[in-house]
């Protein structure tokens, strides 16, 4: 076995430029690069995104970062001003063609933005970095911008906020998808997402998807133009799901109302309830100033960047030899 | 009862499906960033061949097909079923038409084969991967062609049609590869 060989020499000097790239576009627009901890007390309670529980000799208990969202809007409540990070994270066993349960985020904050200026500057980063190497490949300059509703509805007829779980296993059915297991509306509405439409999306264009239902907003302020939705986007390069992001959410009732949703649903489908993260939830009581935030998948880009099929392409050395 | 969770997937795991027992070919791991995730596996049923492609819910637990393959002598055949043998025990286990499929027109007596066996009932049979076989009946060779490279159909002993060069004779035996029915040399 070579297993103890690294799986992406011929991606490793392309990552060390795309790394210098992002800071130096970061740097252009006086975003302060910062660092907070990995290893924390307390994890993110939505039930989409599972931590990494670390013990230490002792018997003291923590959790690895899913992502630096909660120290990061600590130090914008504490009054720092614009700030990003290149980070590692962990989640659950993601492991597949396009998932490694270790990988790296790109997490800026930006304030007074919100979620629309916020995708602009996004955008303008993906087409500058792609254009800076002559072998990278760059997305069409035309983005497909599309508000969740529109996509579901253009798509299936369905509305987002109403649809009944079974009149998602119907359209589901007319386009040759069953799920075997119990999914929500919002599990049959990311099966559609997912599995259904993302793999239409034209390969190399961007897509932005604008607005998600509040049941998904996470922590995406609600919408007052379109109610029962959330200032929340996604980016997708071609079928691959990029970058996610928000007018963050400030409130710090609603913020308390859907931690309480989230540990429902986590009881509900039998996951394990982490410890909160108390800090975080201070510092939301104390006031996080209005701001937007996006975290961006580097080893996601690198992928499409280089046209590289799989994750371990561009990670030398994943999971299965890490 | 034996259950597989979706995070032990892998190619080649065996799974009771629509009461069938089936083998992962393929699994893919889909999910969104703040979302539900899912795993898409392609699977070949056993019993019939047919690939499908099925999408779980992460998480979900599938029973385990109760499936091994054994190496067994082939001894002979009734006309109803092909009898075969564990070497070791001198066990016999009587194979169905069914199950036997295609892979009776490779069967030579004494060949070791793999039967695989589905909760200790034959399943499927698999041929060596390549056999010598008389021919029992082709055209008359043609000297001097052996650099051409025409073929005649040749029938083996064991019924097997396959395309051989024209040099070769009637009554001489040649190797063939069971996977692909084709020709491979003279013996």
């Amino acid at each position: 076995m070579a297993d103890w060989r690294p799986s992406a020499t011929s991606a490793r000097a392309h990552r060390a430029r795309l790394n210098a790239l992002l800071r130096a576009f970061m740097a252009e627009r006086g975003v302060l690069e910062v660092e907070t901890p990995v290893l924390a007390r307390g994890a993110p309670l939505d039930p989409g995104v599972e931590s990494w529980r670390a013990l230490a000799p002792g018997g003291a208990a923590g959790y690895l970062q899913t992502s630096p969202e909660y120290p990061m809007k600590r130090l914008l409540a504490s009054g720092e001003g614009d700030i990003y990070q290149l980070a590692r994270v962990f989640r659950g066993e993601e492991q597949g063609g396009r998932h490694n349960p270790e990988f790296s985020l790109l997490e800026w904050y930006r304030r007074g933005f919100d979620d629309r200026r916020l995708a602009d500057e996004l955008l303008e980063l993906v087409q500058t970095v792609a254009a800076a190497h002559p072998r990278w490949l760059r997305p069409q300059p035309e983005v497909r911008q599309v508000r969740y509703a529109e996509l579901l509805g253009d798509a299936f007829g369905l509305n987002p906020l109403t649809c009944s779980e079974q009149d998602c296993a119907d359209v589901a059915a007319q386009v040759g998808l069953s799920v075997a297991g119990n999914l929500d509306r919002d599990g049959w509405l990311d099966a559609l997402v997912s599995l259904v439409l993302a793999p239409g999306f034209e390969p190399d264009r961007l897509t932005l998807v604008h607005d998600y239902p509040e049941s998904q907003a996470v922590l995406a302020r609600p919408s007052v133009e379109h109610p029962g939705y959330a200032l929340r986007f996604e980016l997708y390069w071609g079928d691959m799901e990029l970058a996610n992001g928000f007018h963050e959410l400030t409130d710090p009732g609603v913020f308390l109302s859907r931690r309480e949703r989230d540990i429902e649903r986590r009881r509900r489908n039998g996951q394990a309830i982490p410890e909160a993260d108390r800090f975080f939830a201070l510092a939301m009581h104390a006031g996080l100033p209005d701001c937007a935030g996006v975290a961006l998948g580097v080893d996601r880009l690198l992928m499409r960047l280089l046209g590289a099929a799989r994750i371990d392409e561009v990670i030398d050395f994943p999971w299965g030899r890490a | 009862m034996a259950t597989y969770s979706t995070n032990e997937f892998r190619s080649g795991l065996k799974i009771l499906l629509d009461g069938d027992p089936q083998t992962i070919v393929e699994n893919e791991f889909v999910k969104p960033g703040k979302g539900q995730a899912f795993n898409r596996v392609r699977v070949r049923n056993l019993r019939t061949g047919r690939v499908l492609e099925k999408t779980f819910k992460s998480g979900e637990s599938v029973e385990a097909a109760d499936v091994m393959d054994t190496d067994m002598q082939y001894l002979y055949t009734d006309g109803e079923f092909w009898h075969f043998m564990l070497p070791d025990t001198f066990e016999q286990y009587a194979v169905g038409q069914t199950a036997l499929g295609d892979s009776a027109q490779w069967l030579k007596e004494q060949d070791i084969c793999t039967v695989t066996l589905w909760n200790g009932e034959p399943l499927t049979v698999t041929p060596p991967n390549f056999v010598e076989l008389k021919i029992v009946q082709c055209d008359p060779g043609v000297r001097g062609d052996t650099a051409q490279g025409g073929t005649k159909p040749a029938t083996l002993e064991t019924g097997a049609v396959v395309k051989v060069p024209l040099f070769v004779e009637e009554g001489e035996t040649v190797k063939v590869d069971t996977r692909s029915g084709e020709y491979v040399s003279r013996v």
